[in-house]
């Protein structure tokens, strides 16, 4: 390990830099796309449904897509945009000969993809905020899931990324891993209640269900010991997942 | 134009250690060996070239010496350092500009020097000001100022050669730097890597273009499988090699043979398809000895000084066909 943080916030405001041109572009879909959400599932789909755990269906489904907006800000930016760096543009060569290490360079990626995470659910936050759903002060604090979510899902995509061998391979990655994740994660209705015991421990040892039950914490305001192994798991999950990457990006950049 | 480029100081040039050491040097992917056993030292100071085919080992070279890949075996030192035990102080001296161009297409000239410049922790007063120095150093003029993507070939390699200029390197490396470049963007190049080497900057260069090396290179080093074959200045390599003059003509092997025993079989020479090199100090007495053969003038002779790509054909023919 031969990390220097500046170097990696070298890497990191090369991404910022370039965002500055495109931000316009994205902050629209970035605003709309919660909203849609919020107005055909929570509020469509939501008339059907009396009550769920005693709130409103809406009010159910506000926190599990704040992770999810976390969860897609942050899998962008390591899977299509990292490739295109790597690939394409040669983006690391070119860091490379400069005094940017490998080590810098994971880290001032996985710190921007942490950055658009928060650009994302920061976004949602705010649309859910104008909705009247989060309750104040204590949904506050699911702001930190943000960029927790955000590390985990950078940590899972760049391992995958720096390793697979054609751009195609993403279609996998978004429709056969984040889609059931999406679906199947306590998002859209309680797992524990739907699904069978064996599926609870699959979905209990995937990714989105932490960061979506630590949203759902924050926003009832009931914390019990779950959370701590909510935390744990992310945090553990990462830093194993960040050394998987880091051995990965010497061996695609540097052989 | 004044040259605002100050590599290294007039004092230093006067130690001799080499900026560059290789020893034993061997790359090896799976059962290819890239580089192999390869000795190389680039003195302070000087244009040194990196010369041979593709594949020769050229840029897995380059990429050991600026600690983007690991030898296999043995030791690489730049500027009295191990590459692989200080990569990052080593990379913080010299500025590399590679075969394919590393830009950011789509942000502009001046945003790539800035956003390169912060990899060298440079701060921004400093990189406004070097940014300036180079769009004068390499009369990127107005072009400076647009978005990559609608620069031309020759201004996109300026401002590739730009952006590892920006911290003042020592050492300047410079891999296949005019590749498919028009003529005259290639003479603008060259002009610019003498005015880098007048002021101090040692340039490592790698081309499969001996005129390129003849012109520019105080050294060259001829790499052919991995090993260097030939490691002299280049009119040293022609003198020992082969001759100072060339003659050129078309002809069968009966006639070669013929031409080669009429002048006693000492004559340096070299067959290309059904063409004859043949190398002497002064090539008149061998157009000459041709015209006395053929009774008149009566096929077209070039006669011509020698060059460095009839000592790399003399070299690399004799060794990879296994003659001599």
């Amino acid at each position: 390990m031969d990390l220097s943080f500046r170097h990696a916030w070298s890497v990191w405001r090369r991404n910022a830099t370039l965002y500055r041109r495109t931000w316009k572009l994205t902050i629209l879909p970035n605003f709309f796309e919660p909203v849609f959400y919020l107005t055909a599932i929570g509020i469509g789909v939501g008339a059907y449904i009396s009550d769920i755990g005693g709130m409103r269906y809406i009010e159910f489904l506000t926190p599990g897509m704040l992770a999810v907006a976390a969860m897609h800000g942050a899998s962008f930016e390591v899977t299509y945009n990292v490739y295109v760096r790597i690939h394409f543009e040669k983006a690391y060569d070119g860091m490379l000969t400069t005094p940017v290490g490998p080590d810098d360079i994971l880290v001032g990626e996985v710190l921007w993809s942490m950055t658009r995470s928060l650009f994302y659910g920061g976004g949602f936050f705010i649309v859910a905020m104008l909705f009247g759903l989060v309750p104040f002060p204590g949904g506050l604090a699911a702001l930190v899931v943000i960029p927790l979510a955000g590390l985990l899902f950078a940590a899972i995509g760049f391992a995958f990324t720096i390793r697979i061998p054609t751009i195609d391979v993403f279609s996998f990655y978004f429709t056969l891993f984040l889609t059931p994740l999406f679906l199947f994660s306590d998002v859209f209705f309680p797992i524990g209640e739907r699904l069978p015991g064996a599926w609870l421990i699959v979905a209990e040892a995937l990714p989105l269900l932490h960061p979506v039950r630590l949203a759902r914490s924050a926003f009832q305001g009931e914390w019990g010991w779950i959370a701590l192994w909510d935390a744990g798991y992310i945090l553990v999950v990462s830093a194993v997942l960040l050394e998987f990457a880091r051995r990965g990006v010497r061996k695609r950049l540097m052989s | 134009m004044p040259v605002p480029l100050q590599g290294v100081s007039v004092a230093s040039t006067e130690s001799r250690s080499p900026v560059v050491s290789m020893r034993g040097v061997t790359k090896r992917y799976g059962e290819r060996r890239a580089v192999d056993g390869l000795d190389l030292d680039v003195p302070e100071g000087q244009c040194f070239g990196l010369l041979g085919p593709n594949g020769a080992g050229k840029t897995t070279t380059l990429r050991m010496i600026y600690g983007a890949s690991q030898p296999s075996a043995g030791a690489v030192s730049v500027f009295g350092l191990e590459v692989a035990r200080s990569a990052r102080e080593v990379r913080a001296r010299l500025g590399v500009t590679l075969q394919d161009n590393v830009l950011i297409e789509t942000a502009t000239a001046r945003e790539n020097m800035q956003i390169f410049g912060r990899h060298y922790l440079l701060d921004a007063d400093t990189i406004a000001r070097r940014a300036d120095t180079l769009v004068e150093f390499l009369q990127l003029g107005s072009h400076a100022d647009m978005i990559v993507r609608r620069l031309s070939g020759g201004f996109k390699r300026r401002l590739a050669i730009a952006l590892s200029l920006m911290n003042m390197p020592e050492l300047l490396i410079l891999d296949e730097p005019t590749t498919g470049l028009d003529p005259n963007v290639r003479q603008g190049l060259w002009s610019r890597v003498r005015a880098l080497r007048a002021s101090g900057t040692t340039v490592l260069i790698t081309t499969h273009y001996m005129d390129e090396a003849e012109r520019l290179c105080d050294r060259v080093v001829i790499m052919a499988r991995g090993r260097a074959i030939a490691d002299d200045a280049p009119a040293a390599l022609i003198a020992t090699h082969l001759a100072r003059e060339a003659i050129e003509f078309d002809c069968d092997e009966a006639e070669e043979r013929r031409f080669l025993a009429s002048l006693g079989n000492g004559v340096p020479h070299l067959r290309a398809g059904n063409r004859t090199m043949a190398f002497a100090d002064d090539a008149s007495r061998l157009q000459d000895a041709l015209r006395d053969l053929d009774g008149g003038d009566r096929r077209p002779i070039v006669l011509r000084p020698a060059n460095l790509e009839d000592v790399f054909l003399s070299l690399s023919g004799t060794r990879l066909d296994g003659e001599g």
